[in-house]
C-alpha cells in the first residue's frame, strides 16, 4: 500500500536544549555515526516509502546538509524521493508554527501534490526499527481512521516526568492522557507515529484552519475518541526516546549491547549520509574495551564504555571511559575523562580530567576548547 | 563554443593480475581491496579527480563484474557528471571487426571515440595496479612546459630493483634518448611508473600506425613510446618524488598494505588534503568487546572485535571471535573468524570464514611466505593451513 512520508525534524527540540543549539533534534549525532533522521528515514525506505518530506522549522542547516539530495537512502528521485520542507513564510502570518497542526498547515500544497493513498508522520525522538508497512496493514484490517504506535515501557524504565500515554482496549484507544506523570506500573508510551488516510489528514488540517484549531493531540486525537476509530498499534522491538539529554546518553550506551546493536544495526539498513574517513588506526598503546568506534579515528589511549564518532583523536595516557565522544575531538595526553558527552570539534588540550556521574553526564558545547 | 575537456584519462583496468592469484579468481586486479576500506583502482581515481581531471575512461576486460559495479556511475568520487565523468569501456563488437583489447595501446585505440567525444588536447593514460598519491596537474604543466608530445612519469628505485623495471635513460634536460625494458645492467634507475601524457593529436597518428602493423604486440610500452623516440617526437620523464607501489604480486600488496600503519605510516591516507574517496560500505561503527586487544591495526566500520588484533588491517564487516589472534595479517571485509582460530602473516579475502581454533600460516620469521586464502571458502574447525599455501578451496580438518 503506498504511503507518503511526513517527518517532524523540530518537534521535540525542548528535550535537549544543550544539543540543538546549533541544529534541528532530527540532526543530532547518535551512535558514533548517524544522527537521529536517519532511523524514521531509514524507517520509511524500508517500509517501502519512497516519497518522504521533512518538516523544518528552525536551525535546519545541518539537516539539509545531512540529508543532501537523498541519495544516501536511495531517495534522490525524479519521482518522489526525500524534500526538505522549511516554514513557509508569508506576508500575512510571519510568525512560525508552534504545533504539529500549524507545521502541517504549512506543507497542504506538498500533501496535495502527493498521490499516495496513505500517509505515515513520525517525528526524530527515538532511536528504533518500525515498518511502518506493517502498520498500514494493520491500520488497513482494522478499518481504522488513525492509527497511533506505541511501546509499552516500564514507568521505572522511563525516567521523564511526563509522557502520552494511552488507555487502550481492544486495540482502540479510549483515552489519552497527554503528557502526565505515567501513573501505571506498564505504560502505553505514544511513539509518535501515526498513519492515516492522506485524505483524512487534509480535511483534519483544511478544518483546523476554519476552526482555529491547533494541538493535533488535543484538538484532533482526543476530542474524537468517540466518533472516529482511532486504534494503537504496539511497537515491540527496542525503543528508546530521546527525552532528555540523560535518555540520549542512555540510549547511546545501549548501543553497546550485543543484542540491542544487532537489532538497530544487523541487517546494515540504517542509512546515514556517507562521508570518507580513513578507517580507523590503533597505536601501540592503545586499550579498547567494550566500545563502539567510527572511522577515521586514531586511538592511542584508553577507551572503554564509550561511543566514539568519526575523526576522533584520543592521544597517549588518555582514558575516556562512559562517555560519548562526538565527531572532529581532539583529546590531547594524558587526560581522563567520565560520563562526558563532547559535542563536535571539541579540543580537550593535554591532562585535563573531567566528570560527569552516569545519572548525570556533562556536556562540553560544540568547538568548545578546554 | 565547442564543448571540450582539456585532458581526459584512461585507466588501464583490464588486467588479469595472475600474479596475485587465488585473490583475483574471479575479479580483475583494479578491484582488489586495499588498506580496508579502499580498492586499488581508488587511487587513480581519486588522484584524477584531486588533479582536476573529471573525465575518465576505465578500460575493462578480465571479470568485470565487481569492478564496474563498485564504480557504477562514478559518484562515490564526484565523477557521475553531465559533460564527462566516469565511463566503463568494455571490448565492443564493431561492424566490421570485434576484439578483445589486444594489448594496452589496442585498447585505448578501440577507444579514440570515446576520447574524441571530449576533443582533449591532452590524453593521461593510467594503469589500475598502483598504490600512490600524485598530483597529474604538475605533470600536465610539465608537459605543456616542454611543449612535449609525450610525458612518462618515473621514479627513482633502487639499483638493484631497476632490472624488474621498464627504464628510462635521459639527457639532463629531463628528455628521454632511450627506453630500456626490465634491462639486465640499468644505466639509470628512473622506472617507467606506467603513466603517461600524450598530447592527442600525437597519440592518435601511433596509434593509428600501431593498428595497421600486424607485427605489433600493440603496447604502449613495447611499440608506441620506441616508436615514437624513434621518429624523433620530443619525449620527457617526469620525475615523481613520493610513496609509490606496483602491487602486482602478493608481497608488494601485502607490503604496501602494511606501509598504512605505525605512527609515521610510510604511506599516509589520513591526508586531507587529497583524499583517497572510495564506495564506502554502510555498516555502523565497529565495536570492541571486553576482551579484545587491538595493537597498531587498522579497523574498519561494521567489525566485531572480541579477539587479539596485532600489526593488521581489518575490512569492514569482519568478525573476530573471543580467544582468536590475527597477527601481521590482511583480513578483507565479511570475514568471520571463529573462537581460538589464529591467523599469522596471511591475507584472507572476502567472506570466508575460519573455523573455530584453525590454524592459518606461520610468523614471518619461519620464511615460509605469506599465506592467502581466496574469497567465499570455508576453513573447518581445527584445520590448519601451512604457511605460504595459496588456498581457493575450502579447507577440511587433516586435509590442506
Amino acid at each position: 500500500m503506498r504511503a507518503v512520508g511526513i517527518i517532524f525534524s523540530n518537534i521535540h527540540d525542548h528535550n535537549v536544549p544543550e544539543l540543538v543549539r546549533v541544529r534541528t533534534l532530527g540532526s543530532i549525532p547518535f551512535g558514533g555515526r548517524y544522527r537521529l533522521i536517519d532511523f524514521p528515514l531509514s524507517n520509511m525506505v524500508n517500509s517501502g516509502i519512497d516519497t518522504v518530506g521533512i518538516i523544518t522549522k528552525s536551525n535546519y542547516q545541518s539537516l539539509m546538509d545531512h540529508v543532501g539530495s537523498g541519495k544516501d537512502w536511495d531517495l534522490a528521485r525524479k519521482d518522489g524521493g526525500v524534500i526538505i520542507l522549511p516554514p513557509y513564510g508569508d506576508t500575512e502570518s510571519s510568525s512560525l508554527y508552534t504545533s504539529r497542526l500549524e507545521a502541517l498547515k504549512g506543507i497542504t500544497s506538498f500533501l496535495f501534490r502527493a498521490d499516495e493513498e496513505y500517509v505515515v508522520m513520525t517525528d526524530c525522538d527515538a532511536v528504533c526499527r518500525i515498518n511502518f508497512s506493517e502498520v498500514i496493514e494493520q491500520h488497513i484490517r482494522n478499518h481504522a481512521d488513525i492509527t497511533l504506535v506505541y511501546k509499552k515501557l516500564h514507568k521505572d524504565e522511563y525516567k521523564e516526568k511526563s509522557a502520552t500515554t494511552f488507555d487502550i482496549k481492544d486495540g482502540r484507544i479510549i483515552n489519552v492522557n497527554y503528557k502526565e506523570k505515567l501513573h501505571e506500573e506498564i505504560c502505553n508510551v505514544f511513539t509518535n507515529v501515526f498513519v492515516m488516510k492522506k485524505s483524512l489528514l487534509q480535511s483534519i488540517v483544511m478544518d483546523s484552519i476554519s476552526h482555529n484549531k491547533r494541538y493535533f493531540m488535543g484538538d484532533v486525537i482526543a476530542a474524537n475518541l468517540d466518533s472516529m476509530k482511532i486504534m494503537a498499534y504496539e511497537h515491540k522491538g527496542f525503543y528508546a526516546g530521546i527525552t532528555s539529554l540523560q535518555a540520549y546518553y542512555d540510549s547511546n550506551m545501549k548501543m553497546l549491547d550485543h543484542d540491542i546493536r544487532n537489532e538497530i544495526f544487523g541487517d546494515r539498513s540504517v542509512f546515514t549520509k556517507i562521508r570518507d574517513s580513513a578507517p580507523t588506526k590503533y597505536g601501540n598503546s592503545a586499550i579498547v574495551k567494550n566500545s563502539m568506534i567510527a572511522d577515521g579515528c586514531v586511538i592511542e589511549g584508553e577507551v572503554e564504555n564509550s561511543i566514539i564518532f568519526r575523526n576522533v583523536k584520543v592521544a597517549r595516557g588518555t582514558v575516556v571511559k562512559n562517555s560519548i565522544i562526538m565527531q572532529n575531538t581532539v583529546l590531547g595526553e594524558n587526560c581522563t575523562l567520565n560520563c562526558i558527552i563532547t559535542d563536535k570539534n571539541v579540543v580537550i588540550t593535554d591532562k585535563k580530567v573531567l566528570s560527569g556521574s552516569e545519572n548525570h553526564p556533562f556536556y562540553i558545547g560544540k568547538g568548545i576548547m578546554i | 563554443m565547442i564543448r571540450k575537456k582539456k585532458c581526459v584519462a584512461m585507466l588501464l583496468a583490464g588486467g588479469q593480475g595472475s600474479r596475485l592469484y587465488a585473490l583475483t579468481n574471479n575479479i580483475a586486479k583494479p578491484a582488489v581491496s586495499f588498506g580496508g576500506k579502499y580498492r586499488i583502482i581508488d587511487f587513480p581515481l581519486s588522484n584524477c579527480v584531486n588533479s582536476g581531471i573529471d573525465t575518465v575512461g576505465v578500460l575493462t576486460q578480465y571479470q568485470p563484474l565487481i569492478l564496474n559495479g563498485y564504480i557504477g556511475n562514478g559518484q562515490p568520487w564526484d565523477l557521475d557528471r553531465a559533460f564527462g565523468g566516469v565511463r566503463i569501456l568494455s571490448p565492443y563488437q564493431g561492424k566490421n571487426s570485434s576484439d578483445w583489447y589486444k594489448g594496452t595501446a589496442n585498447a585505448i585505440y578501440q577507444n579514440l571515440r570515446f576520447i574524441n567525444q571530449y576533443n582533449p588536447d591532452y590524453v593521461l593514460i593510467l594503469s589500475g595496479d598502483h598504490i600512490y598519491k600524485m598530483n597529474y596537474a604538475l605533470m600536465l604543466n610539465y608537459h605543456i612546459l616542454n611543449g612535449a608530445d609525450c610525458t612518462i612519469a618515473a621514479i627513482n628505485v633502487p639499483m638493484k630493483e631497476a632490472s624488474r623495471f621498464g627504464i628510462l635513460n635521459t639527457n639532463p634536460d629531463g628528455s628521454i634518448y632511450e627506453f630500456e625494458e626490465k634491462p639486465k645492467k640499468p644505466k639509470s634507475t628512473l622506472a617507467s611508473m606506467g603513466i603517461y601524457i600524450f598530447s592527442t593529436q600525437k597519440l592518435c597518428k601511433y596509434l593509428e600506425e600501431d593498428s595497421l602493423n600486424p607485427k605489433s604486440s600493440n603496447d604502449f610500452g613495447k611499440d608506441i613510446l620506441p616508436r615514437m623516440l624513434a621518429q624523433g617526437e620530443k619525449m620527457m620523464a617526469y620525475e615523481f618524488e613520493g610513496y609509490w607501489k606496483d602491487v602486482g604480486t602478493i608481497d608488494s600488496l601485502f607490503e604496501a598494505n602494511m606501509d598504512l600503519l605505525g605512527d609515521n605510516p610510510k604511506f599516509d591516507v589520513t591526508d586531507n588534503a587529497w583524499k583517497i574517496q572510495s564506495r564506502s560500505p554502510l555498516a555502523p561503527p565497529h565495536y570492541i568487546g571486553d576482551s579484545a586487544k587491538t595493537d597498531n591495526s587498522i579497523i574498519m566500520s561494521g567489525c566485531e572485535i572480541f579477539g587479539t588484533i596485532e600489526n593488521s588491517i581489518l575490512a569492514s564487516d569482519v568478525t573476530v571471535k573471543k580467544g582468536a589472534i590475527i597477527r601481521n595479517s590482511i583480513i578483507m571485509s565479511d570475514v568471520i573468524i571463529e573462537e581460538d582460530a589464529v591467523v599469522e602473516y596471511s591475507i584472507i579475502d572476502e567472506n570466508t570464514v575460519i573455523g573455530k581454533g584453525a590454524k592459518i600460516g606461520e610468523d614471518k620469521s619461519s620464511k615460509k611466505g605469506i599465506t592467502v586464502l581466496s574469497r567465499n571458502i570455508k576453513v573447518d574447525a581445527g584445520a590448519t593451513v601451512e604457511g605460504g599455501a595459496i588456498i581457493d578451496k575450502n579447507v577440511t580438518k587433516g586435509g590442506n
